[in-house]
């Protein structure tokens, strides 16, 4: 696994987000995955502290579907969003262990209606090949400010 | 529009028998005169004193509009403290929990406070020497609150003088938070996790009042509890129970369920949905759970403290909390259309790990700015507090199952899809919002 590959699986990622292809994102997470945004700085904790997602695949294929909704009234208008990231770097890659971790700076904007809300973080995809494809075991979204009080984040960063 | 502060007719005329009007969600003015009137008339959660364990540990706060510090003074009294340098009026705890030791120290000038309020020490205190500066506010330090009440570690405060005592202000309505302490094999709770805090462009009241209104939840959250019950139902047969559809899936109880459940109404617009039951009564049991309630309770007490499954209390004005699963949340307005709702989480000393885990899936997925369930509640607020600039008509209307004999009942048990909770915290706000 060379860092390109992982690097391309990254910004491949955020762009299936931006694209609103959540189908094909789902496809990239692993049975087991999860999507992890903690509510506090350095958490290490999802299951015992609170945090802002801690998603298994079941439970992000629901807000998928709800997306998609007739009476998802939430979505009348739907929201759109927005990723900027920077050059991921492979902090982590162990091929006999079939275990890479990246990280990336990003700024991420979801929009509805007049409002346009701007969140910054950084991102640690917790990667492993799955015949022939790289899949992710985790995301973990880790905010700037994941303290502060939000209003809707409805897409995914 | 007419001057509410003056005018107490019109202030009065605001809230009919069955409806409302709008200026109570939307009018600056009233929502001035609720920040000084109404939420220093009543009794304001405040915090949990788990959140303050030792002597010198504090945590900041409001009530209604004024900034408070909750602060576990030497003696090992929780304190309320007006959070405001009595020199210039500068906050002095500034972080949202923490110890300050044995003083509060000022960082504008360096005035020293003890832990309950009083002033210690002033640098170069000479230049006050025969100034008369003993005969004024400023020389006693920082204001306490004058009326808190710790009951079970629950922190009450009412700012004003006079007005029904705790006891009476709340009266039976306690029994809920019995009902949630008792869950603990030892009766103790205790913060856990850390607080969600979820922004709503809509008057505080808007949340309250959903608290007991069961004809939404089918309509409004078809699109979050609906769907997972269906993606539910195409998984494999005998795949185990997930415990967020546990969580989900009653949302989308018929009418029947929810007239079942039942409501009860106490005096002072407080009340609760889920007398008989109700969405939080059929989670699986956690292992070893109830053996160690009656361990500690005995069979018979044991399961009459679990078989009381209430929905939401409402602790009026903006408080409710959750017995069955150990949730609370508070309603902070910050403007007329603008209110900070916080969900708390609480461990059950002495009970096992999976009930907190459960606790907090719960509110990241029904009360997070990222909870679906969230979403669909909060899509329906904006939504309200935008069109109630509409002249078309300035009611609303909460009229559902209306007796005109209700009027002369405080205490009621009665069907649960009824409104009368919502008229029950309207009669309560006119009371509380009447000038002095
Ligand atoms: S304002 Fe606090 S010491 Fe002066
Ligand atoms: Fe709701």
């Amino acid at each position: 696994m060379n860092a390109a590959d992982l690097i391309g699986f990254v910004v491949h990622e955020a762009r299936l987000i931006d694209e609103q292809r959540f189908e094909e994102w789902l496809d990239l997470f692993t049975e087991d995955g999860r999507y992890w945004m903690p509510l506090e700085m350095g958490q290490t904790d999802p299951v015992l502290q609170q945090s802002l997602f801690y998603d298994d695949k079941l439970l992000l294929r629901i807000r998928v579907e709800r997306l998609l909704g007739a009476r998802t009234f939430s979505q009348k208008p739907k929201s759109r969003c927005h990723h900027v990231l920077q050059t991921p770097v492979v902090d982590e890659s162990d091929a006999a262990a079939n275990r890479y971790v990246t990280y990336t700076p990003f700024h991420y904007v979801e929009s509805r209606l007049d409002e346009q809300t701007l969140y910054a973080g950084w991102s640690r995809h917790h990667l492993t090949m799955i015949d022939g494809a790289l899949r992710m075991k985790l995301k973990r979204v880790d905010l700037v400010n994941p303290d502060s009080a939000f209003g809707n984040i409805q897409l995914f960063m | 529009m007419p001057d509410y502060r003056t005018d107490a007719g019109a202030l009065r005329a605001l809230v009919r028998e069955t409806e409302v009007h709008r200026d109570v969600y939307t009018d600056p003015g009233v929502f001035a005169l609720e920040m000084e009137r109404l939420f220093a008339n009543t009794w304001v959660y405040v915090g949990h004193a788990s959140q303050v364990a030792n002597a010198g540990d504090y945590a900041t706060t409001t009530i209604g509009a004024q900034p408070v510090v909750m602060v576990r003074d030497h003696t090992g009294v929780v304190r309320v403290l007006h959070n405001r340098c009595p020199h210039k009026g500068t906050k002095v705890a500034s972080e949202v929990c923490g110890n300050t030791g044995r003083l509060f120290r000022c960082p504008y000038h360096g005035w020293a406070f003890r832990t309950d309020g009083k002033l210690h020490s002033i640098p170069l205190k000479e230049g006050y020497d025969n100034t008369g500066i003993e005969a004024t506010a400023a020389a006693q330090g920082m204001a306490p609150v004058r009326h808190v009440r710790e009951y079970r570690e629950f922190v009450f405060a009412k700012i004003n003088d006079g007005g029904p005592d705790f006891e009476t202000y709340f009266g039976d309505a306690l029994s809920s938070i019995d009902n949630m302490v008792d869950r603990s094999p030892v009766g103790r709770l205790e913060v856990a996790g850390a607080v969600l805090r979820y922004m709503h462009r809509c008057n505080w009241k808007m949340l309250v009042e959903n608290l007991t209104d069961t004809c939404h939840p089918m309509i409004a959250h078809e699109s979050s509890a609906g769907t997972a019950t269906r993606l539910w139902k195409q998984q494999p047969e005998g795949t185990p129970r997930h415990p967020a559809v546990e969580i989900y899936a009653p949302f989308m109880s018929p009418y029947s369920f929810y007239e079942a459940m039942g409501i009860r109404i106490w005096p002072n617009g407080h009340g609760h949905t889920g007398v008989a039951g109700s969405i939080h009564s059929n989670y699986s049991a956690v292992p070893g759970y109830f053996d160690a309630m009656v361990a500690a309770y005995g069979e018979d007490r044991a399961k009459a403290i679990l078989d009381i499954n209430r929905h939401n209390t409402v602790y009026f004005p903006n408080m409710t909390l959750k017995g069955p699963i150990q949730t609370l949340r508070v309603f902070k307005p910050l403007a007329a259309h603008r209110t900070l709702v916080e969900s708390w989480t609480f461990r059950l000393v002495g009970a096992p790990d999976q009930l907190l885990e459960r606790t907090l899936m719960y509110s990241r997925l029904v009360n997070a700015p990222t909870s679906v369930v969230g979403h669909d509640d909060l899509e329906m607020y904006e939504r309200a507090q935008e069109s109630l600039h509409s002249d078309a008509n300035p009611w609303v209307n909460m009229q559902r199952l209306y007796d005109p004999a209700e009027r002369d009942q405080e205490t009621a048990v009665t069907n649960g899809t009824t409104e009368w909770q919502m008229r029950n915290q309207f009669r309560a706000w006119a009371k509380f919002m009447a000038p002095a």
